[in-house]
C-alpha cells in the first residue's frame, strides 16, 4: 500500500532535484571543507554557493549571515543560550510566548538554572501574540525576545515585524523560531527586521539533519559549540557537506517556486476545511485559520482520543501526526492547545493534518472518507460519546 | 513500531466492546485529564463472569488493554478475576513501552472497581454513580516519583525534572 503523507509538517520528502544534488556530491567531494588543499578547497566552495543560496531564500544581502546548523532546535539552541552568555553582563531576563516549540522552552529553562528569568506572554484563543504585550514585558533587565514566526502545533502566524519594531527602539535583541515558516511562506529577514532566525531544510523538501541560524551582523552572540573555525568561527565542528548541498538546492527551489506552491497549499487546506463537515461533526479547527501555514490544519475531534486516530489512520495509508498526552508520552495534554483555551478532553483528540505540494485533492477525498469511518468506530467504543 | 503485534491486533480488532445493559458491576476509572477513561461492565452469575465488556477513550494501547483484560477475564470466577493484575495485562500483550504502562493500570482498576460494585450491590449496599469511579495514580508502586519522560527521579516539589527539564504536572508525582 502507498501512504499518502499529510505530515509534513514533521517530514518532508526530498525533491528528487535535491536527491540528485546529494547523491553527487557524495560521489564527487571527499575533502573537509577546513583543508586548505585542492579537495578541501572545493568542498569549501559549494558550501559557499549553498549559504548564497539560502541567503537568498530569506533575503539576507551578506551570506556570512547564514550559519548552518545540525537542525532547527540546535539553532535555537545556538541563538539563545548564546545570545544569553554574551549579553549576560547586560541582563538576564528574557521574553518569550506561552506556545513556543520545547526548543525554546527547554533552552530557557536551562539558563533558569543559570539564574536567568523568563517572562511568557500569554495568547488568545487562535494563538495570537499581542505586541503590546511584548512591549509590556520588556524590563530594562531584558537581553532578548524570542516569538516564533509560526506555530508547529496551530499554523498561527504572529507580528514579527511588529515585535521587531518593539524590540529595535527598546534595544532589545529578537529571535524568531522560523523552522515552519522559511521555505513554505515567505520570509525576508530584512522586512521582518529580526535580529537572529532559526529554520531548518527539511520543512522546505531538504534533507534533515540540516538547519540555520541567521545571525544579523553585528549581533553579540557566543558559539555553544567550541572547536574550529568552520561556519565563520560561529559553530565549530566539520561540516555536514552532503547535507547542506541539498540544502542549497531545495533553497532554490523553495525560492523559484514558492508562488505557485503556495496557490496549491491554500487551495488544498481551504478543500479541506469546507468538505470536512461533509465527514465529521463536532470538531473545532484550531488556530488562527486566516493567518497561518498554508500547509498546516489542526482539528480536534470529541470525544476521541487522538493516538488511536492516528493509528487507525496510519493502517488505511494516510500518515498524519497527534498533540494528545498519550502519543507524547508525557500524559499531559499540549501546551499550545492549553494556551488557547482547549479542555484537555478536546485537546485529546488533535491531528495536525499537513499535506504538501505533490498532495492533491483525491488524497483529501479519500483522507476524509478513512477519517470519517474511524471517528464512527471509535465514538461507538468511548465512553464520552456516549454519555453526551 | 512502538506496539507488540499482539497489542496491535487486540487495538485493530478490540474484543468485546460495548456496553451490557443489565449488568450487575460496573467500574469505570481515568478521567480525561491524564488521558484515558475506561469503563467495564460485567454480568456475572453465580459468581462467574458471564459476560464482560468495555468502553474506552484512548491511546492504542487503552483499547488494547481493554479488550485483552476482557478476554482474560471472561469465564473467570469472582476470585479469579480479582488475581488479574495491570502486570498480567501487560504480559499478556507481550509488554507495553515504559510510557504506555499507566495504561495498562487504568485496565485492571477498572475491573477491580466492577467486581467490587457487584459485591456491594449484592451485599445491599447502594452508592451513588459518583463512588463507581476512582481516580488511578502514575507513580511507580515504590513510593517515588519519577519523571515520566526520563526515568530520572523527582524530588518533590519539583515543577519540572532537573535532568531533562520536562514539566511535570503534581498529579504526575
Amino acid at each position: 500500500m502507498t501512504t499518502i503523507n499529510l505530515d509534513h509538517i514533521s517530514a518532508s520528502p526530498l525533491l528528487p532535484e535535491v536527491q540528485e544534488a546529494m547523491i553527487t556530491a557524495i560521489r564527487e567531494f571527499q575533502g573537509n571543507p577546513s583543508s586548505q588543499n585542492q579537495a578541501g578547497e572545493n568542498a569549501a566552495a559549494v558550501i559557499e554557493t549553498a549559504r548564497e543560496s539560502v541567503a537568498g531564500l530569506l533575503n539576507s544581502k551578506v551570506p556570512r549571515e547564514v550559519v548552518f546548523t545540525s537542525s532547527g532546535t540546535e539553532s535555537v539552541n545556538q541563538a539563545i543560550k548564546g545570545v544569553a552568555m554574551a549579553n549576560r553582563s547586560k541582563g538576564n531576563h528574557i521574553v518569550t510566548s506561552s506556545i513556543e516549540h520545547s526548543s525554546v522552552n527547554r533552552s530557557i529553562k536551562r539558563l533558569m538554572q543559570q539564574g536567568f528569568r523568563t517572562t511568557a506572554v500569554s495568547v488568545d484563543n487562535m494563538g495570537r501574540v499581542d505586541q503590546e504585550e511584548v512591549a509590556k514585558a520588556i524590563t530594562d533587565d531584558t537581553i532578548l525576545v524570542s516569538i516564533m514566526h509560526s506555530n508547529n502545533e496551530i499554523g498561527t502566524l504572529q507580528p514579527i515585524k511588529e515585535i521587531a519594531k518593539i524590540t529595535k527602539e527598546k534595544k532589545v535583541l529578537f529571535h524568531t523560531d522560523a523552522v515552519d515558516s522559511v521555505g513554505v511562506i515567505p520570509v525576508d529577514v530584512q522586512e521582518l527586521g529580526v535580529d537572529l532566525m532559526s529554520f531548518a531544510s527539511n520543512p522546505y523538501y531538504g534533507p534533515t539533519g540540516v538547519g540555520g541560524l541567521y545571525i544579523r551582523r553585528g549581533v553579540s552572540i557566543w558559539p555553544i559549540i567550541d572547536g574550529g573555525v568552520q561556519e565563520n568561527n560561529r559553530r565549530a565542528g566539520t561540516e555536514n557537506l552532503i547535507g547542506i548541498i541539498g540544502t542549497g538546492v531545495a533553497a532554490d527551489l523553495a525560492k523559484a517556486n514558492m508562488d505557485k506552491r503556495l496557490v496549491h497549499l491554500k487551495e488544498l487546506k481551504d478543500y479541506f476545511i469546507s468538505e470536512l463537515p461533509n465527514a465529521i461533526d463536532e470538531y473545532y479547527i484550531n488556530g488562527d485559520i486566516d493567518n497561518s501555514l498554508p500547509n498546516l490544519v489542526s482539528v480536534s475531534i470529541k470525544y476521541i482520543e487522538g493516538e488511536s486516530i492516528m493509528l487507525m489512520l496510519d493502517d488505511e495509508g494516510y500518515s498524519v501526526s497527534t498533540r494528545s498526552a498519550c502519543a507524547t508520552g508525557s500524559l499531559r495534554a499540549s501546551h499550545v492547545l492549553m494556551a488557547i483555551g482547549l479542555d484537555h478532553a478536546d485537546a485529546q483528540g488533535t491531528l495536525l493534518i499537513s499535506p504538501g505540494i505533490s498532495t492533491t485533492k483525491e488524497d483529501i477525498d479519500g483522507f476524509l472518507k478513512a477519517l470519517a469511518d474511524i471517528t464512527r468506530s471509535l465514538r461507538d467504543m468511548s465512553p464520552l460519546y456516549n454519555k453526551k | 513500531m512502538l506496539y507488540s503485534k499482539t497489542t496491535m491486533d487486540h487495538f485493530r480488532n478490540p474484543r468485546n466492546v460495548g456496553v451490557i445493559e443489565d449488568a450487575n458491576g460496573i467500574g469505570e476509572v481515568g478521567n480525561p485529564l491524564c488521558g484515558d477513561m475506561m469503563t467495564i461492565y460485567l454480568k456475572i452469575e453465580d459468581d462467574i463472569i458471564k459476560d464482560i465488556k468495555f468502553q474506552t477513550f484512548g491511546c492504542g494501547s487503552a483499547i488494547a488493554v481493554s479488550s485483552m483484560l476482557t478476554e482474560i477475564a471472561k469465564g473467570n470466577s469472582i476470585d479469579e478475576a480479582k488475581q488479574i493484575t495491570n502486570k498480567d495485562v501487560a504480559k499478556a500483550l507481550e509488554g507495553l513501552p515504559k510510557n504506555k504502562l499507566h495504561c495498562s493500570n487504568l485496565g485492571a482498576d477498572a475491573l477491580q472497581l466492577a467486581i467490587k460494585d457487584y459485591e456491594d450491590r449484592k451485599a445491599g449496599i447502594e452508592r451513588p454513580k459518583e463512588q463507581q469511579q476512582e481516580k488511578h495514580d502514575h507513580s511507580h508502586g515504590d513510593g517515588k516519583c519519577y519523571c515520566p519522560y526520563c526515568e530520572s527521579s523527582l524530588k518533590e516539589g519539583d515543577n519540572f525534572c532537573q535532568a531533562c527539564l520536562h514539566e511535570i504536572e503534581e498529579e504526575e508525582h
